[in-house]
């Protein structure tokens, strides 16, 4: 039992910290970015490919690195300490993990090997309108002519999906079950209407009117493998709102020292101080659980992956509700501000919840298992 | 990082468990598991069973019966113990005076107590607190006067724990009243059978005797009682605290308790979704306190303790409070047979829940409440 990171593995939160963090401390510059197209900044998008963190999950035969998810959690770590907006859990993650998992020996080669270099954006075009959280798809329909597939229906929200070079799509099959396709960023009959998001992101409506696509891999039932990587995805995003959520208390004990309000500092009060103890509480549990999911992950046991994703995602969501909540009540006006940067990780923290099943929504994964175990136990 | 634990910390995990399991009395063990409260005779043979197999006092220094052991096994000791209902080790004895004496004590104390107080030949009470001094523990004004070798005693401790049964309370009292007033403080110990020495019992809201009031009228203490050195026991009081705070966080024992609860009223939980979720969400929020001990435990081989260490005390008390709490939903109105005997229809689980919860009240007040928790987080670790 070890929950500290070896030597490599320090050198690569350094070497993130050092990239990202130097790009985004600057919570002006962020704004910035966020505000100008496509919500991100592509030079800085090129700058991660060279170190290696776009490669990071995929086999090294497919153009990656090879690493685990520690690896990818340490990645996630340091883009939420900075709230870094670049598509790395979406398009590296999520996207990139279903070639992945699911791709062709060629597929997998020219997509990963490109995203790697940073060359191609992918996009997860998975969520459908009135569902959520769910590992299947149902209003865009796949169907088969003469060999050559084609999509109906509409996805949204789709993260990124108008930049995307790629979308990986989810869809009904003829025959049951939940097939996954490539679709060209630059098809035929693919509509793209982009939209800002609260956290500064950008985000698409996308409509498929017979628009051509190609079966990722075989074409077969792929839920299972979606619902993995979606487990694979929840956790990365535990990581990420985990460093997102210490920049925050960061904010805040900060502001605490140095703000005065009736002549003295702000920690002079202990209604104040009593608050931020209780946030360093919620975080510091959040933290365990996310190390041991992360370290579950590892295992490469699904059923326990997905059981540590739920119970993660739910302590996770209410730590964040807690600490964003109370970051912006202990500062006080600047809090809401969008050129202070502690309502800027709140709104991250908030898309974080709602990007694969919030707190209530995994709490709900786990009343409907409450009589399958005596209790829980962690160490094995 | 790795969650697996090492074969040879599995193996002894197994050997703690199959050793809980079978070599402590079944009835004591049964008792905890119904919530009874406990004899001064099963908490002795209980503990003396531990101590005869070198499993009562093994975090001592090796010398005094300690086993060497690292954060991790002590750890796991602990959880498997709890998890099999086996009383712990009387805390007074084995996490309070020892280590101290151990650590403070002269050759001729360690020699007279650190045996029996590993085997409970001797029962030890503490006598910290006092009326105006709790949490503010320096504010304390029981008095210790130097007559030629002998200390004359004088004055009132209170929440004295289990102190029916003390043979000895070890005593913080104030030899130096012109001082500032931590600098002021020494230790004593004193046999609880001295000439005007009366323990007067404290009765408390759930119907137990668990405390009480313990009062010194000229109490005559011989000088080779004191520990350490003349007003130097604050040190020891804090060196005690904070032994007291690692181990206060009984993860195992409310898991297990909750487990207890979910098994017991299985077809409600199923029933009704909230309660469902209650449970759940509590199963999640003490798998996160387990992560978080295990963290402090991985940690604490370097040698400073985890700064998460602090989170343990407050959370495991918040939690232990919130599953006697939920036991108390689920008994509904059973819950109110505490004072029904062993004739009542209603099951004893359900009958003794409120006087549990009631109890456990405590557990965010002892200990350094919970208030004094978040002040040294927000002191020490977030720097306000």
């Amino acid at each position: 039992m070890d929950f500290t990171y070896d030597d490599e593995q320090v050198a690569l939160r350094d070497a993130v910290r050092g990239l990202v963090g130097k790009t985004y401390s600057d919570h002006e510059h962020r704004r910035q970015t966020v505000n100008d197209e496509p919500g991100f900044d592509e030079k800085q998008w090129a700058r991660m490919a060279e170190m290696g963190i776009l490669g990071l999950p995929f086999a090294e035969a497919d153009g990656g690195v090879g690493a685990g998810p520690v690896e990818i959690g340490i990645v996630a770590q340091e883009m939420g300490r900075v709230i870094a907006p670049e598509p790395f859990l979406t398009c590296v993650v999520l996207a990139g993990g279903l070639v992945s998992a699911a791709g062709s020996a060629e597929q997998r080669e020219e997509i990963l090997g490109a995203v790697a270099e940073g060359e191609r954006v992918l996009a997860l075009a998975h969520d459908e309108p009135g569902r959520g959280w769910v590992s299947t798809a149902s209003a865009v329909t796949a169907a088969e002519q003469g060999g050559t597939w084609t999509l109906e229906g509409v996805k949204e929200p789709v993260v990124q999906g108008a930049r995307a070079d790629t979308l990986v799509v989810t869809a009904a099959l003829p025959d049951g079950g939940t097939g996954l396709f490539l679709v060209d960023g630059d098809a035929a009959d693919l509509r793209r209407d982009s939209y800002r998001t609260y956290d500064g992101g950008r985000a698409a409506k996308v409509t498929f009117s017979g628009t051509a696509a190609t079966p990722l891999g075989e074409v077969a039932d792929r839920e299972a493998t979606v619902a993995t990587i979606l487990d694979v995805g929840r956790i990365t995003a535990a990581n990420e709102a985990l460093g997102s959520m210490e920049t925050a208390l960061r904010l805040t004990t900060d502001y605490l020292k140095s703000r005065k309000q009736f002549g003295v500092t702000l920690n002079t009060f202990q209604a104040l101080t009593f608050r931020a103890a209780d946030m360093y509480v919620s975080l510091e549990l959040a933290s365990s659980m996310v190390q041991w999911a992360t370290m579950v992950l590892m295992s490469g046991d699904a059923e326990a992956a997905s059981d540590a994703a739920r119970r993660t995602a739910l302590q996770v969501s209410r730590a964040a509700r807690h600490v964003g909540q109370e970051a912006i009540q202990l500062h006080g006006g600047i809090g809401v501000t969008a050129e202070y940067a502690v309502g800027n990780h709140v709104a991250r923290l908030t898309a974080l919840d709602h990007l694969l099943g919030d707190g209530t929504h995994h709490l709900g994964g786990l009343v409907s298992r409450i009589g399958d175990h005596e209790g829980v136990d962690p160490l094995r | 990082m790795q969650l697996e634990l090492s074969e040879e910390d599995r193996a002894f995990r197994e050997e703690m468990r199959d050793f809980f399991t079978t070599k402590v009395p079944e009835e004591i063990r049964d008792a905890v598991k119904d919530g009874q409260e406990l004899s001064k005779e099963q908490i002795v043979a209980s503990q003396q069973a531990l101590n005869a197999a070198g499993l009562a006092v093994p975090h001592w220094p090796e010398q005094y019966g300690g086993r060497g052991w690292s954060d991790l096994r002590r750890h796991l000791w602990n959880e498997e113990m709890q998890r099999a209902f086996v009383p712990a080790p009387l805390a007074f004895n084995t996490s309070m005076i020892g280590p101290v004496l151990a650590q403070f004590g002269s050759e001729e104390l360690k020699e007279r107590f650190m045996a029996p107080t590993a085997n409970l030949d001797v029962w030890w009470s503490q006598g910290f607190s006092e009326p105006d001094a709790g949490s503010d523990l320096a504010s304390l004004r029981t008095t210790a006067v130097r007559d030629g070798d002998d200390w004359i005693v004088n004055g009132q401790k209170t929440w004295t724990t289990l102190g029916q049964y003390g043979d000895w309370i070890f005593t913080l009292v104030r030899t130096n009243p012109d001082v500032k007033k931590q600098a002021g403080i020494s230790m004593l110990l004193i046999d609880m059978t001295s000439p005007g020495l009366e323990v007067r019992p404290i009765e408390l809201i759930d119907g137990g005797h668990e405390v009480n009031e313990v009062w010194f009228s000229d109490v005559r203490v011989p000088g080779a009682n004191l520990v350490g050195e003349v007003d130097g026991g604050w040190t020891i009081a804090k060196f005690l605290l904070g032994n007291e705070r690692v181990g206060v966080a009984p993860v195992a024992a409310t898991k297990r308790n909750l487990a207890l609860a979910k098994d017991r009223y299985a077809e409600r939980v199923a029933a009704d979704p909230l309660l469902a979720a209650r449970v759940a969400e509590l199963e999640n929020e003490l798998l996160a306190l387990e992560l978080t001990a295990l963290r402090v435990v991985a940690h604490s081989e370097g040698g400073e303790p985890h700064p998460a260490s602090s989170v343990l005390k407050l959370k495991g008390t918040e939690l232990q409070q919130a599953v006697s709490e939920l036991a108390v939903d689920l008994a509904g109105p059973a819950s109110l047979a505490s004072g029904a005997d062993d004739g009542s229809a209603l099951p004893g689980f359900a009958r003794r829940a409120t006087p549990t919860y009631l109890n456990l009240r405590k557990a965010s007040i002892y200990g350094g409440s919970n208030e004094v928790q978040r002040q040294i987080i927000s002191k020490t670790i977030l720097g306000l």
